[in-house]
């Protein structure tokens, strides 16, 4: 058994905390989503505890997503105002992707045929603020665009770390799978663009599966047997 | 003719037969239900989300909004449904009860909606719907200092009971009312108490009997809810 085998399996006996619940004591400092009282450091989220040498934090299990610096997400155009969008991330507070922020020179009167009411951006998070957020469409890879078609798929935004998997492992077998490209937001929508919408559709299968088993030891196996049926099926 | 035994053949600090779950609503952020004994309380958060209209936002910390409902089957005879002076009531001590240990000030400008629904009554339905929100809140993705839980403490003739129901409310001495019901609801970890209510007579002396019967009764079920809650994959 290699380290990181072992290393994943302890991790996956890691406890779920309940908020209240004391999870350090006096030799640990508090980090995400935890308080000190007291003596003690308490958990204030229901979540999986994860210590690393003084520091101790909750990864969140479940909720809506809390918008993060670096995110990539794919939004909803909610309103035109007079210096950008009104974007919304699914998130606690309204997005809002600034003119200036827009890739090329946009006119103002031109902006709904850039990004019209109804649109679906895929963009990213470059600013959060106390209750604001702010979208940038700037990237050098052209990575950020318009969604014209393809499927859009929602699922749990604290399982999308699982349907990425390490260093991207689990998207790239989808992908290679189902012969499609997926952008997976770290809001929990993941837009799949495929040649055939049969492909689509078995990629949304597998992905829908991931979400379900995300528990479960050994997950990378499961997911090559159960495209294995489903190609049987056929 | 005092109360020496309970209708339902209970110990005096026994609760009823008491189950929980979490996850029960899919569309909302979070849920729960909760069940003693014949009462059933389901709870739904959603939120945290953008508060409209604009003016009743917070920009210091965010809003927690409960509304409290008994559907018309819960009860032998059919209520009326929507809201009534009642509901109105429940709705808002317990949003007084849950507010403490949310920490709303992480949450500047938003709207937490909680929705309480009694499926059946049988007595302690303000209980259990804390207890159920309070899990619900939990599976939301909250920020809480604590967990809350709630039990209603009784006096029948001069015996203090802990979770009564509704043949013992309405128990009677000598052609008398002699039924005293009081919930309480109980912080997890400080042991504050952030709802108390009396409907009845209780002496003063007795007041200190209640409140060890409410914290040993809010243990139990706080073991109950954190159970449920470890039980979410």
């Amino acid at each position: 058994m290699t380290e990181k085998t072992q290393e994943l399996k302890q991790k996956d006996k890691r406890e779920i905390v309940v908020p209240g619940e004391i999870i350090a004591g006096e030799d640990f400092l508090p980090g995400d989503w935890t308080m000190k009282q007291g003596k003690d450091i308490i958990s204030t989220r229901l979540g999986i505890v994860e210590k690393s040498d003084k520091l101790v934090k909750v990864i969140p299990l479940s909720g809506v997503y809390i918008p993060r610096y670096g995110n990539v997400v794919i939004g909803e155009v909610k309103d035109i105002v007079s210096a950008g969008w009104q974007v919304d991330i699914k998130g606690p507070y309204q997005a809002f992707l600034p003119l200036r922020e827009c890739p090329g020179f946009v006119e103002t009167a031109e902006m709904e045929s850039v990004y019209g009411i109804g649109d679906l951006i895929v963009t990213k998070i470059f600013n959060v603020g106390r209750t604001s957020v702010d979208l940038s469409m700037k990237s050098r890879d052209r990575s950020l665009t318009k969604i014209r078609d393809g499927t859009i798929l929602a699922v749990n935004p604290h399982r999308v770390p699982r349907v990425i998997g390490k260093e991207g492992s689990m998207i790239t077998l989808i992908k290679n799978a189902t012969k499609t490209n997926i952008t997976v937001g770290q809001n929990g929508l993941i837009w799949i663009k495929g040649e055939k919408i049969e492909d689509e559709i078995k990629a949304e299968k597998i992905i829908n599966f991931v979400v379900e088993n995300t528990i479960t030891e050994g997950l990378t196996e499961k997911v090559e047997n159960y495209i294995k049926d489903m190609e049987e099926k056929k | 003719m005092s109360y020496t035994k309970r209708i339902d053949g209970r110990k005096f600090d026994e609760l009823r037969e008491t189950s929980a779950k979490i996850g029960v609503v899919p569309n909302a952020d979070g849920s729960a239900i909760f069940a003693q004994g014949d009462t059933i309380a389901i709870a739904a958060v959603y939120g945290p989300k953008i508060l409209n209209p604009k003016h009743q936002q917070n920009p210091e910390k965010g809003v927690l909004r409960v509304h409290y409902n008994m559907l018309s089957f819960s009860v032998g005879e059919r209520i009326r449904p929507g809201v009534s002076r009642r509901s109105q009531e429940i709705s808002r001590v317990t949003e007084w009860a849950l507010t403490p240990l949310v920490m709303l000030e992480e949450l500047p400008g938003t709207v937490i909606d909680v929705h309480i629904n009694i499926l059946q009554a049988n007595a302690g339905t303000r209980c259990a719907g804390i207890n159920a929100a309070a899990m619900a809140l939990a599976h939301a993705g909250v920020p809480m200092k604590e967990l809350v839980s709630a039990v209603a403490i009784g006096q029948m003739g001069d015996t203090i009971v802990s979770d009564v129901t509704k043949e013992e409310e309405d128990y009677e001495e000598d052609g008398e009312k002699a039924a005293t019901d009081i919930p309480i609801a109980m912080l997890s970890n400080s042991e504050k108490i952030t709802l108390m209510q009396l409907d009845g007579k209780l002496p003063t002396r007795k007041v200190k009997e209640v409140m060890e019967a409410a914290r040993e009764a809010c243990k139990k079920i706080h073991d109950i809810q954190v159970k449920a809650l470890k039980e979410y994959s």
